[in-house]
């Protein structure tokens, strides 16, 4: 294992600790463990996400201006504990109501519930908007649910821009459902990565096999084979993501009258010609941007296929799984508001101004 | 008769096992989870170990909660919110008395066990934790019936729990990352089932004593 670190047992602080001294304007809380935005306006509802760490810049490089309030880094590939989440939200709650974005995964899903049970039993209020984008991942049941890839990193940007703006608790928590019904990502993985305390590749790939649909901590894809060329990859993943028929699970919400959780059932369609799309080709942590431009190459050249017009796009490592070499890509279909509010102004370590307006399409 | 000494010993007792089977919670995480599943039980029961001095001027009721918010905010993962709320909602039960008698103590699990099902929305033949404490439940309830004593009682569930456990082994994991690997988790036992059974070992050593 090479790795910059010191010791293992140490590596979320000290990056927490070096994330704090890079950005001043952020405050960095150690006991228990949160990174929030030191001035938040009275009266906005507050944003939170969390995670395991390891997926850097998400999440805390995303807390500022216009994106998150708070984020809650649990130990690398770990989720976060309810106290965390908490503290957080007692910190970033501004009178307007505390938002969990919480990607589907079962640790972050049941401590980031525990922790709205808390909330709301402060008199907060609360509640968790479920991102689970993961294509790779059938519908049907038998599994823990698709699990929350990309789509995070645009319902962050989006909802935060909301938040920011003004909108209600209310109307921050349909928007975050209305991104998640509207999103889906896939990626594929050419090497494993390695957790700082195991000291050895969560899984293993052959010199020349890459594994499709992986998940951002290793979790098995669809199918493994030989590698091939960075068109035949790409072409393999938008084909899944655009073929993807519509999909329906059900989320749970906590219901503030009763303190329980009801079911409440989304349905994701699938995509269709016409659609107007923001995409994002995310870099695993290993690839070079090089590559990813590559990707966006035929992504581009596909959606133009499909007759799917990219209005807006990012190329970038934005939620990594450590040093793993591969790309997701994840495509949001975007009405007009959701564009206008991905223009929003934002100021993050990681997200600052956005990239370029499509002027064609072609 | 249940009583926070018993308590302290249990987690005296507990804290040791998952210390010892550190490894073996590991390579069972490892097979069809993440492999944090150890380390976590591990650094939970050292901490809720660690808390025992600053409890012992609390009422039954509040060590087991207070125990409950511990292990909440310490073993992480998903098995963090599921035992920690275990014991949140099991303490409830348990309001000011001492000392708990077997069907009390009855009363901390079943309801315990119950928000632990309800928290993970799982049910039995998930391939979880509960495949361990769902015979638990069921030989304390038929020994409770009996007549027995509460030794007796919880070392025909320590046998129940021990089955409970194994009987994951050929189960097609439902719940979790491990739910991600289909066919290929048949075949492995559950590390959270594994986790149980020893938290439930511990207690029927400490009442023993």
């Amino acid at each position: 294992m090479k790795k910059l670190i010191n010791k293992a047992e140490n590596v979320v602080l000290e990056q927490l600790q070096g994330l704090a001294a890079a950005h001043p304007e952020l405050y960095l809380n150690l006991n228990p463990r949160y990174v929030c935005r030191r001035e938040i306006p009275d009266g906005k509802v507050a944003l939170i996400s969390g995670g395991g760490s390891g997926h850097e810049p998400l999440h805390c490089g995303y807390v500022g201006f216009g994106m998150l309030d708070g984020a809650c880094p649990g130990e690398v590939f770990t989720s976060p504990t309810p106290n965390q989440i908490y503290e957080c939200a007692k910190k970033v709650h501004r009178g307007a109501g505390v938002l969990f974005l919480v990607k589907n995964y079962t640790g972050d899903v049941l401590n980031f519930e525990t922790a709205a049970e808390l909330c709301l039993a402060d008199g907060i209020q609360v509640q968790c908007i479920l991102i689970d984008d993961d294509v790779a991942v059938k519908g049907g049941g038998g599994t823990a649910g698709r699990r929350g890839l990309g789509i995070t990193v645009l319902a962050e940007k989006i909802i935060g821009a909301a938040a920011q703006a003004g909108y209600s608790f209310e109307q921050c928590a349909a928007l975050g459902r209305r991104i998640n019904q509207n999103g889906r990502s896939m990626g594929v993985a050419l090497s494993s990565c390695v957790v700082p305390a195991a000291g050895k590749p969560t899984f293993t790939l052959g010199e020349n096999e890459i594994e499709i649909g992986i998940g951002i901590h290793g979790e098995p894809g669809i199918k493994r084979m030989p590698m091939a060329s960075v068109d035949e990859l790409v072409q393999i993943l938008v084909e899944h993501i655009f073929a993807d028929p519509d999909y329906t699970r059900i989320v749970h919400e906590l219901n503030a009258d009763t303190g329980m959780w009801d079911d409440v059932e989304l349905v994701s369609k699938q995509f269709a010609k016409g659609d107007n799309v923001i995409v994002l080709v995310n870099g695993m942590g290993g690839t070079p941007v090089g590559e990813l431009y590559g990707v966006y190459r035929k992504l581009a050249l596909l959606c133009t296929q499909y007759g799917i017009t990219i209005q807006r796009n990012l190329v970038g490592t934005y939620i990594s799984s450590l040093e793993m070499l591969g790309c997701s890509i994840s495509i949001l279909r975007a009405d007009k508001e959701m564009l206008d509010l991905w223009d929003a102004r934002v100021a993050t370590p990681a997200l600052c101004t956005l990239g370029t307006v499509c002027t064609s399409s072609k | 008769m249940f009583t926070k000494e018993t308590a302290f010993t249990w987690y005296t007792k507990a804290a040791a096992k998952m210390s010892e089977h550190k490894e073996e919670l590991h390579d069972l995480d490892a097979a069809i989870g993440d492999g944090d599943h150890g380390i976590n039980m591990d650094r939970g029961f050292t901490w809720l170990l660690q808390a025992v001095p600053e409890m012992q001027n609390l009422r039954l009721g509040e060590v087991l909660k207070t125990s409950g918010m511990i292990l909440l905010s310490s073993v992480g993962g998903a098995s963090g919110p599921l035992y920690g709320t275990l014991f949140l909602k099991g303490s409830a039960t348990v309001g000011e008395r001492d000392a708990l008698t077997s069907s009390e103590l009855f009363a901390f699990f079943d309801v315990g066990v119950a928000a632990l099902v309800t928290r993970g929305r799982t049910k039995s033949g998930d391939k979880t934790m509960y495949d361990t404490w769902e015979p638990m439940l069921l030989e304390y309830k038929k020994q409770l019936e009996s007549g027995a004593t509460m030794v007796e009682i919880m070392r025909a569930c320590v046998d129940a729990a021990a089955a409970g456990m194994t009987a994951t082994i050929p189960m097609l994991a439902q719940k979790g990352r491990a739910s991600y690997l289909g066919e290929r988790s048949i075949g492995h036992q559950d590390p959270g089932a594994t986790s149980s059974f020893y938290l439930i070992q511990a207690l029927y050593e400490s009442i023993r004593e």
